[in-house]
């Protein structure tokens, strides 16, 4: 039976880095998933619930639950919007029973990319092909919100011709935080400047997250500082190598 | 109480940044604890059994403050029957003049203190030194911020950020000692200053790691024996305790024993676990006279109060959080501006002290869970720091919002763009026709407003793409 799967892009994805959203749905049909993109979705809600806005993001949230309620699974390539929802919109609409409830069940449906590839299908190679050495940066939400961190190694352990180079502290912030390195610029580049000193050091030529909030931050100062590391989302290194993204005959 | 200068926390925190002394101390100490702590969890107990530790201690701590004047009250009542005097006090100005009254009536002239974070909030010192009274720290991290007149820059090691060359100075300024970089010299050196204090005291003033309400013992956990010095030399003991430092049972201890100093330092044990069970009896060949045990509230009726907030009172105090957060690693201490740095510090500030001033504290944090996953006692210190964001753009109930018109008007903003698919899609078309100007190659090397111009001294901000990818799916991504 061919597995249904909503992408939910996120706003990063659709409004600043759509080669991300395009890969992901072509790894996903490669995998002979069955994409939808519904055109309602707009935010997850994160940006307003980390600034402290919990009225505006609880509509946010309930606008999300309408779009996105009837799809058997949701697919987000970002760990920290998959927490989002998952984690924070119990919390978020906790005072609405009825809310709540509709909540919690699309939450257990909701999966970011690598923790529904290789959960929810199964698969570690997704048949990619790319080459040279990989280093990992895992996202914060991904690793300790939702306790993602051996998936997305395996799934670039399984890519054709890459080597995977764990770098000193992979596991420590990136000094993003979304508002935080809006609000606290000069700590924030404190943080990742310890970041990219672990990324150069590690000798790899590819830097992989899986999280385009992160990589928006670490890309911005590789590029300002020239630093010769191709970063990169997860999804693009797992498209590559894999044909074209044209949808299957029939799908809507 | 200890003045609150949160308000200067982004100058401050960019001071700290800025000063190579203070980044080599924070690199070099924070990974020392880290890894002695990794190293120690895993050898002992493994990741199993540790969280297991921690789910339990959660517990009891949770229980305690749940019932928190049920324990108050059995702690009034056994102190008192071993024979210590009990009080109450409500901030830092009654705590103050708690202990002046019992240095009056005791006749009390010098007094040493071993290390107590409530005292800070206190601000202790400087009340005793108004009363004619000379207090000496002898926790010698303590003694060297006391000589330098600073605040701790960290729960459990207050002055991390000197070097050997600047405890030299301030020996060779205070104690007229020959200028020496020997670490060992340099202990030498203050142990001699301190003997003296030791023995000419009149009263000992210690904090307390935890009150057993079951016995109404006093528990402090120290590594260089000036806790117990202080505790049994002079004739007058006073602890000072906030009130959230209560266990049931002397059974309840152990698991807390082993849970601190593994997190704290990644130590097994301390040096030393002294239990003060109050004045010295008649049996006894020495111990104080008297015994005074000071329970204090100082805002943390107001974490009581906060369903939320309430588990940040769970905290004992080990410092973990600090260690492992990518934030206080890199701005240390001083820039928090109060008593409690790191996350455990950004929690409880501003309900402690006043949320305007602190209303940095909440949102200097880049919520990535470190801190909660090593906290011995599972604060979920991301949960609470939401939670108090949430009061600072929306007030408290008691007050309105604290943040600026600017960031209300950017929340308001973004809600606007996101309630719906048609207001992003013309927000976003509306963007993409105003960054025209500014955008070079793809990227935005400045950003023109205020409010967000500092991300690109550091970084390049992405420009829209031309083309989003719902527009990409519309027109043939998504098949027909």
């Amino acid at each position: 039976m061919t597995i249904k799967a909503a992408l939910c892009a996120t706003c990063l994805v659709d409004q600043f880095y759509p080669e991300v959203g395009e890969a992901a749905v072509k790894v996903l049909r490669h995998l002979g998933v069955d994409v939808s993109f519904p055109e309602e979705q707009t935010c997850c809600a994160q940006i307003g619930f980390n600034g402290g806005y919990r009225r505006e993001a609880e509509e946010i949230a309930r606008h999300f639950l309408d779009v996105f309620e009837e799809y058997d699974h949701v697919v987000m390539p970002s760990g920290s919007c998959a927490s989002m929802v998952k984690v924070y919109y119990p919390e978020l609409l906790a005072g609405d029973s009825e809310a709540l409830e509709r909540a919690k069940a699309l939450g257990e449906r909701t999966h970011e990319l690598t923790d529904f590839i290789v959960n929810v299908l199964g698969v570690t190679d997704v048949g990619a092909a790319s080459s040279g050495l990989v280093t990992y940066h895992d996202a914060c939400h991904l690793l300790r919100e939702l306790h993602i961190s051996s998936e997305p190694r395996a799934l670039i352990q399984e890519v054709d011709g890459v080597e995977l180079q764990e770098m000193a502290g992979c596991d420590t912030c990136c000094g993003f935080g979304g508002l935080f390195s809006v609000k606290f610029p000069e700590i924030s580049a404190a943080i990742l400047n310890e970041k990219l000193q672990n990324i150069g050091a590690s000798g790899a030529s590819t830097l992989v997250a899986n999280d385009c909030g992160c990589l928006m931050h670490m890309r911005g100062a590789m590029q300002r500082r020239g630093m010769n590391v191709r970063p990169m989302h997860i999804a693009e290194l797992l498209a590559e190598g894999l044909g074209d993204a044209s949808p299957p005959q029939g799908s809507r | 109480m200890a003045e609150v200068k949160t308000a200067e926390f982004k100058q401050a925190s960019g001071r700290a940044i800025r000063n190579p002394g203070i980044q080599h101390a924070l690199d070099h100490v924070m990974s020392h604890f880290t890894e002695a702590r990794a190293a120690v969890i895993e050898a002992d107990y493994g990741d199993e059994s540790w969280e297991s530790m921690r789910t339990r201690a959660a517990a009891l701590k949770s229980h305690t403050i749940e019932r928190l004047d049920y324990y108050l009250d059995l702690v009034d009542k056994n102190v008192r029957r071993n024979g210590g005097h009990v009080y109450f006090a409500d901030d830092a100005a009654h705590a103050n003049r708690i202990v002046l009254e019992i240095a009056e009536r005791a006749g009390v002239k010098r007094v040493i203190k071993s290390k107590s974070m409530v005292s800070e909030e206190m601000g202790i010192n400087p009340a005793l030194e108004g009363a004619g009274i000379e207090p000496v720290e002898t926790d010698l991290g303590e003694y060297i911020i006391q000589l330098a007149g600073e605040t701790p820059f960290h729960i459990i090691a207050p002055a991390m950020h000197k070097t050997r060359q600047e405890v030299s100075d301030l020996f060779q300024d205070w104690l007229k000692t020959a200028p020496t970089d020997d670490i060992k010299r340099l202990c030498v050196i203050a142990r001699d200053a301190l003997r003296e204090k030791f023995e000419a005291a009149d009263m000992g003033i210690s904090g307390a790691n935890f009150v057993v309400a079951e016995t109404g013992t006093v528990v402090l956990v120290t590594n260089e024996g000036n806790g117990r010095m202080t505790t049994s030399v002079p004739r007058v003991h006073v602890a000072i305790s906030g009130m959230e430092k209560i266990l049931p049972a002397m059974e309840d201890l152990p698991l807390f024993l082993r849970l601190l100093p593994r997190s704290a330092t990644g130590q097994r044990i301390t040096s030393y676990n002294t239990f003060v069970g109050g004045p010295r009896a008649a049996s006894d060949e020495d111990g104080p006279e008297e015994f005074h045990l000071i329970l204090v509230d100082n805002g943390r009726l107001n974490l009581l109060k906060d369903e939320v907030l309430r588990e940040a009172l769970n905290c004992i105090r080990c410092g973990a959080c600090l260690n492992h957060c990518p934030v206080y690693r890199k701005i240390g201490g001083h820039a928090y501006g109060w008593v409690y740095s790191g996350p455990i510090g950004a929690v409880v500030t501003p309900p402690m002290t006043n949320t305007k001033i602190a209303r940095d504290l909440p949102f200097a944090s880049t919520l990535c869970g470190a801190c909660r996953d090593v906290c011995p006692v599972k604060i979920d210190l991301p949960r609470l720091l939401l939670h108090l964001r949430q009061r600072v753009a929306e007030g408290d109930g008691v007050d309105g919002p604290a943040n600026g018109w600017s960031e209300r008007a950017f929340a308001r903003r973004w809600y606007n763009a996101v309630k719906t698919r048609k207001a992003l899609e013309s927000s976003t078309r509306l963007a993409r026709m105003l960054q025209r100007p500014i955008v070079r190659r793809g990227v935005i090397r400045k950003l023109p407003l205020p409010l967000v111009a500092g991300w690109t001294k550091d970084r390049d901000f992405p420009a829209l793409a031309p083309k989003p990818f719902r527009q990409r799916w519309r027109e043939g991504l998504g098949g027909d």
